[in-house]
């Protein structure tokens, strides 16, 4: 059904346009895979979701003349470890650089690497507050029964009073929730039980919103 | 069934099976769309029925033994096998609905038969391709029917996720190979889907008659051409997003697991990027053979034509940014969610300009009510309700308490249930007498509507109570006060079926009785190309290239 030898007047080459709407496929495939980076560039730079900042100063310049409480929140989820805040929450003024303690127990037999991720609520708020160091930067180990104390240093942002929705904001949430890092295994049962899924990705993937 | 018309010179068309397996002409593989549509249909349906039998009264009433029919399950697992087969019912039915009955229908039948033919061209540009589209289908079809009787999660057979299938549900909820089934099943679909999107766009774009401009063509070709381009936009976003799904499943990958600094969120993102101009697909084919049908049976020309044409265009493109109004639980700041209403209420002012066009089509028109005026004169009275509960499900503040309720059900079964399916039909009714060459029994016709209209606005309206009274979607029992409504909407459900079994019969009865429809058996109003040809058309059509007015 080519029709080379039609009588039509304007010919216009059909594989063209296959080949144009081919190549849009694969651009749209192509999109969807670059959604995975772009969407965790897009929660880092907003903070989208409550996604914390990672702070490059190391205090926020100016002290505002207001309190404001941070309380902290730790889970667990597949690990077997006592994590849990040292504080229940803190008092501090907005701009001013704290620091609070986590403490984690290994209560298995076995050494287990664990890695944390984070939020904070209210989300909007999440663009505001700065991780000055955070346990959650890096992957921790513990033996059996070891137990260690995890620093987080911070502090909220004074532009914080400046957003409609947060201006009023007495409390932020800081949560936790604990994963172990090791022993991933797909989950469908027909997999293959292959030991390159045991690959852990960098640290930084876990900054993802 | 073109047999009757066998008239040319180089008649050296196949017969028997190769006719149909080998077949490269599109009004061959239109038929092969067409029944493959009305027996997914069918097995959709009796799944919908089946789950309405269950919701007739509060407890458990037929699902535990059919597991124990199905499944062999004996005491409490067949209970809660039953559940789990509840919810994999649910899911089939919504894929089977959307891949495998309106698609084909409308794209895969209609489209291919008519689009052609209504441009004046000889046949699609890449008529093997066309072939390979349907064949795709059957393979995909039974994939995703043997996930039905294919472990998921332990205890439990089938896809129990939904026709959304969001993680982590999908992912380590059901680690059997239900899942992985149904996704292969998607991703077949999903190829075949965007090989017929290139191949209308080509057809479309090179091929239609000298004369015949873009701005002279019928406006099904018009929608037909939209909607493969909201094809080859989102379909491939759904193809990553279920393939990374897959790996995530069997690869070890972490696209969605959150406690390797994956994401199940960018799930629903990338799911309603494509799922949400997935129901502008599934629709605007129906808007364009409503348009015909209102025009020919008013016999006046379709008001604002260009305006019917670029509503369709602007349905389409706004249908790409709005895809969160699907999410607006998940968590979305306060100003993407003002952002998402807002854009999302854009679209209701291009799809009133298409209510309100076929309205002034038919002011002080001649009209008759033919049996697929009727079925479009329905479509435009339960589509616009169906479009009423979506501009109210999309203000965020009121779907916060109305989210993944019967509201919802109600709302996307009277545009797509009560809109699509009513645009299928009344497509069927205006080119059966063309594709066959045999007229109907309108007696039949118009009892088949009635029925179906009776019926499926009895299941559907009281689900508009229930959810509202909070009835939550996708569970197989509920308390006692929701009785009431949902043993009418099961009724209903019945009364539909019947309507199936009329509409069967219709087909039969006119294959039976034989009744010469002719040429152009709607008269005057009917002025596309294809009421020009002898019905059924030639083998193969326009020789003469048609003069375009």
């Amino acid at each position: 059904m080519g029709g080379e030898t039609s009588s039509k007047p304007r010919k216009v080459n059909n594989g063209i346009v296959a080949a144009v709407c081919l190549a849009f496929f694969t651009g749209m495939v192509g999109m969807a895979y670059a959604a995975v980076p772009l969407y965790k560039m897009f929660c880092q730079v907003t903070g989208y979701g409550g996604t914390t900042q990672r702070a490059e100063k190391q205090y926020a310049g100016r002290v505002l003349d207001r309190d404001i409480t941070i309380r902290f929140d730790a889970n667990t989820n597949g690990i077997p470890w006592q994590f849990e805040p040292v504080a229940r929450s803190v008092t501090i003024k907005i701009g001013a650089t704290a620091q609070a303690h986590y403490s984690a127990t290994n209560k298995f037999d076995r050494t287990i690497t664990g890695r944390a991720s984070f939020n904070v609520q209210p989300e909007m708020a999440g663009a505001y507050f700065n991780k000055v160091e955070c346990f959650c930067f890096t992957d921790t180990t513990l033996k059996p029964g070891e137990t260690l104390d995890m620093p987080v240093v911070f502090y909220v942002d004074p532009d914080i009073v400046n957003v409609p929705e947060l201006k009023d904001l007495k409390t932020i949430t800081l949560s936790y929730t604990m994963f172990p890092v090791e022993n991933k295994k797909p989950v469908a049962s027909s997999a293959p039980a292959a030991g390159s899924s045991n690959k852990v990705p960098d640290s930084d993937a876990s900054l993802g919103g | 069934m073109a047999e009757a018309a066998a008239h040319d010179h180089g008649d050296h068309r196949p017969h028997g099976w190769v006719r149909w397996v080998y077949s490269t002409n599109h009004k061959d593989i239109g038929t092969l769309y067409l029944i493959f549509a009305i027996m997914a249909g069918i097995v959709g349906g009796a799944l919908s029925v089946a789950i309405r039998m269950e919701l007739q009264e509060p407890g458990i009433q037929i699902f535990s033994g059919l597991a124990q029919m199905v499944y062999g399950m004996q005491g409490d697992a067949a209970i809660d096998g039953g559940k789990s087969m509840y919810n994999a019912f649910g899911a089939a039915h919504g894929l089977i609905m959307i891949f495998f009955m309106v698609m084909p229908a409308l794209i895969g039948g209609f489209a291919n038969w008519m689009v052609p033919i209504m441009i004046g061209a000889p046949d699609m540009a890449f008529p093997r391709m066309n072939n390979i589209s349907f064949w795709l289908l059957p393979p995909a079809f039974i994939l995703l029917l043997s996930s039905m009787f294919v472990p998921s999660a332990p205890g439990a057979f089938g896809v129990g996720g939904g026709w959304t299938i969001y993680p982590p549900l999908s992912t380590s909820g059901q680690p059997g190979p239900a899942m992985d089934l149904a996704i292969l099943s998607i991703h077949i679909a999903g190829a075949s889907s965007i090989l017929g999107a290139i191949n209308f766009i080509t057809t479309i774009f090179n091929m239609r008659a000298p004369g015949m401009t873009l701005h002279k063509m019928p406006l099904f070709a018009w929608a037909v051409l939209i909607t493969a381009f909201l094809l080859l936009l989102s379909l491939p976003v759904l193809a990553g997003a279920i393939t990374m799904l897959l790996t995530d499943r069997n690869f070890g990958t972490a696209f969605f697991v959150p406690d390797q600094g994956g994401d199940p969120i960018l799930f629903q993102h990338l799911f309603w990027f494509f799922g949400h101009p997935e129901v502008y697909i599934l629709i605007l084919p129906g808007f364009g053979i409503v348009s015909h049908i209102v025009s020919t049976f008013s016999k006046k020309p379709v008001f604002g034509y260009l305006g019917m044409a670029y509503a369709m265009v602007a349905i389409g493109a706004v249908g790409f940014i709005v895809w969160a109004h699907h999410m607006y639980t998940t968590g979305l700041s306060l100003d993407t969610q003002r952002y998402f209403v807002f854009a999302t209420m854009v679209i209701a002012v291009p799809t009133g300009v298409k209510i309100f066009s076929w309205i002034a089509t038919m002011w002080g028109g001649s009209i008759s009510f033919k049996p697929p005026m009727l079925w479009a004169l329905g479509f435009i009275f339960l589509f616009t309700i169906g479009g009423v509960t979506g501009v109210q499900l999309a203000n965020a503040g009121l779907d916060r308490s109305l989210h993944d309720t019967y509201f919802v059900i109600a709302h996307f079964h009277y545009v797509l249930s009560l809109g699509a399916v009513f645009a299928i039909f009344a497509g069927w009714y205006y080119w059966f007498p063309k594709m066959t060459g045999y007229m109907y029994s309108p007696v039949i016709a118009n009892t088949h509507f009635w029925v179906t209209f009776v019926g499926v606005n009895l299941i559907f309206f009281p689900q508009h109570f229930l959810g509202l009274a909070g009835m939550p979607r996708r569970t197989v029992d509920y308390p006692d006060a929701f009785a009431g409504w949902n043993m009418v909407s099961s009724y209903g459900s019945y009364i539909a079926a019947v309507g199936v079994a009329i509409f069967l019969y219709g087909v039969f009865e006119a294959f039976q009785k034989k009744r010469v429809a002719g040429a152009n058996p709607w008269g005057e109003g009917a002025t596309t190309l294809e009421w020009q040809l002898p019905s059924p058309p030639p083998f193969h059509q326009w020789e003469q290239l048609p003069k375009i007015k």
